[in-house]
């Protein structure tokens, strides 16, 4: 390509670029800046787009009435699902890849419990947690978010151990090591990138549960997605309380990807090709 | 002989795999057995009779309108969202292929929408819709140069646009990642030389830019189709269906039916359905995708 990279015609593309930039942060800075707001500019009208000072009351406001709990709730679930599935799902990857266990039938079956809507099986599974007294559970939503993440973590891992050469493995087993050793001190290091790129996204897909946390908590179990909802009322809408309940339901997220962002583009492109 | 020592191991290999397929025995096939069973009995939650009464829910789907109305929904919202986000993606990630000042950051900044929850998306868009509070109204007054208060989440006739820009608003950035990387790889010394060759824009987008693409869009296409059918959250946040049944898709209406109506054996015809009918969808996708390998 011949790139005329001087003068007007970058600055012309920096332009566009930072508009279209612009144009999908506002929407984030908008809810960020209405969680500062004090009351009066929440709704004032016409609308204030800058906060004259930053006004906390409104996480005061959760911190007070003990809401911030639904974020604890979605780390402890999101969280400890995701250790599970990773390590549930990588197992069952690397069988698959090194001993073609259960052929090509076994990994399609796994994949295909992904593509079946939450809402389809939600009944279901409502019936069975109530038979089992799992509702309104730690237990019942990590149970439901390791089992969904399972297929996906099967998946991603496959592609990354099948680039693990095998005269690796085969090297490490006549120095003498067993079979757990060599996948605990030769495949697990060898695909760490793509470990943390997978883990990065199970935990974004457990976080962002809403369907089934909204169905299996009442009271106890409530994540986040669903007391943001909750403040959405017919009557009365709560602005500040949903704003700053999404900006604290956000920011993990934030951190997550920030730290992680090398894997995550890896990640992302190289599981598009190998699907 | 090396390699029959790896391969030989019966005991540890069905050790590892045991877990996943116990998990997904418990949680994906117990349902779904459970929802099969249902969707021929006559189970509501209020009186405990769990008769057989064969077909009579699957004759029901046929003649409920509310069901195909939902159906035709999604179907329409997934044609009209779909490619707007797959083109929008494609021209962002040609003007980010180029050199740009600050380009990680922007990046960086432009994939915002697509992390945060599809609940806060929604949130989110309400807050900037609001008929009031929301800067949305105020921006299109100023062009307008009068007061406009459009309704965006009351009104009938503008909430499918209000959803639509908060889906394109979200996704768009998750096609641009896929595609930047994807033409990223596009292989720079064909490309100078079909310039070099005279060839037009659309011959070499055709020739070489597409087939070059094809494989990671085509998997981007599937992930994002998959996921507006079964769209729930966003629309949920929004609208919840409303007004009447106007933004009622198709798991939202499964929902309601189950969960509100406590309809459950014909919420279970209905679930057993779309699982029906994504299979196949699904089948013939990756069909395709064997075939062009």
């Amino acid at each position: 390509m011949n790139r005329r990279d001087t003068g007007w015609r970058l600055w012309l593309r920096f332009a566009i670029a930072l508009g279209v930039t612009l144009i999908f942060a506002f929407p984030v800075y908008w809810l960020v800046a209405i969680s500062f707001k004090s009351p009066e500019e929440v709704y004032a009208y016409p609308p204030v787009w800058f906060p004259q000072q930053l006004d906390v009351s409104s996480y005061l406001t959760l911190f007070r009435d003990g809401d911030v709990v639904a974020v604890w709730n979605s780390l402890i679930t999101a969280g400890i699902s995701t250790v599970l599935a990773m390590l549930v799902g990588t197992l069952a990857a690397y069988s698959i890849v090194r001993f073609r266990t259960g052929g090509d039938h076994l990994s399609i079956w796994i994949i295909s419990q992904r593509m079946i809507p939450p809402i389809c099986v939600a009944f279901p599974i409502f019936l069975l947690y109530v038979s089992w007294n799992l509702v309104d559970s730690y237990v019942g939503l990590i149970m439901l978010y390791t089992a969904f993440n399972i297929p996906y973590v099967t998946w991603m891992m496959r592609g990354y151990i099948q680039d693990i050469p095998i005269e690796l493995e085969q090297s490490a087993m006549i120095d003498g090591l067993t079979r757990w050793q060599v996948l605990r001190k030769v495949v697990m290091p060898m695909a760490r990138g793509g470990l943390f790129a997978t883990a990065v996204f199970t935990f974004i897909f457990a976080w962002n549960d809403f369907i089934f946390a909204l169905i299996l908590s009442k009271s106890e179990v409530v994540t986040y997605t669903v007391k943001v909802t909750g403040y959405f009322g017919s009557q009365s809408t709560f602005w500040s309380k949903i704003s700053a309940m999404s900006v604290l339901g956000v920011l993990p997220m934030f951190v997550v990807v920030a730290t992680m962002q090398k894997f995550i583009v890896r990640g992302v492109s190289m599981g598009a090709v190998k699907g | 002989m090396l390699k029959t020592l790896l391969d030989n191991d019966r005991t540890f290999r069905y050790l590892l795999v045991a877990p996943a397929v116990f998990f997904i025995l418990l949680i994906g096939l117990y349902p779904f057995i459970k929802l099969i069973i249902a969707s021929f009995q006559n189970i509501s939650l209020f009186d405990d009779i769990r008769s057989f009464q064969g077909l009579l829910n699957y004759e029901r789907l046929l003649s409920d309108d509310r069901l195909w109305h939902s159906i035709v929904r999604t179907l329409l919202f997934t044609a009209v969202a779909l490619p707007i986000e797959l083109v929008l993606g494609y021209l962002l990630a040609v003007l980010f292929l180029e050199k740009i000042p600050f380009k990680a950051a922007l990046i960086s900044i432009i994939l915002l929408p697509t992390i945060i929850s599809p609940i806060v998306a929604g949130a989110t868009w309400r807050l900037m819709l609001d008929q009031r509070f929301g800067p949305v109204n105020q921006i299109i007054s100023w062009l307008a140069g009068t007061d406009v208060k459009l309704l965006w989440t009351v009104s009938a006739s503008l909430v499918w646009p209000a959803i639509l820009i908060a889906e394109v608003w979200q996704w768009t950035p998750f096609m641009f990642l896929l595609l930047y990387a994807a033409l990223s790889n596009v292989d720079r010394e064909q490309l100078e030389a079909a310039q070099i060759d005279g060839a037009s824009w659309w011959m070499t987008f055709r020739r070489i830019v597409l087939p070059a693409i094809m494989p990671v869009m085509f998997i981007a296409v599937l992930i994002r189709a998959l996921d507006l059918f079964r769209v729930f959250d966003l629309v949920w946040t929004m609208t919840q269906g409303g007004p009447g049944t106007a933004t009622e898709t198709l798991s939202i209406y499964a929902y309601q039916m189950a969960f509100r109506e406590f309809e459950i054996s014909y919420s279970a015809a209905i679930a057993f359905l779309v699982i029906v009918l994504l299979t196949v969808f699904v089948v013939a996708a990756l069909r395709r995708v064997e075939v062009s390998r």
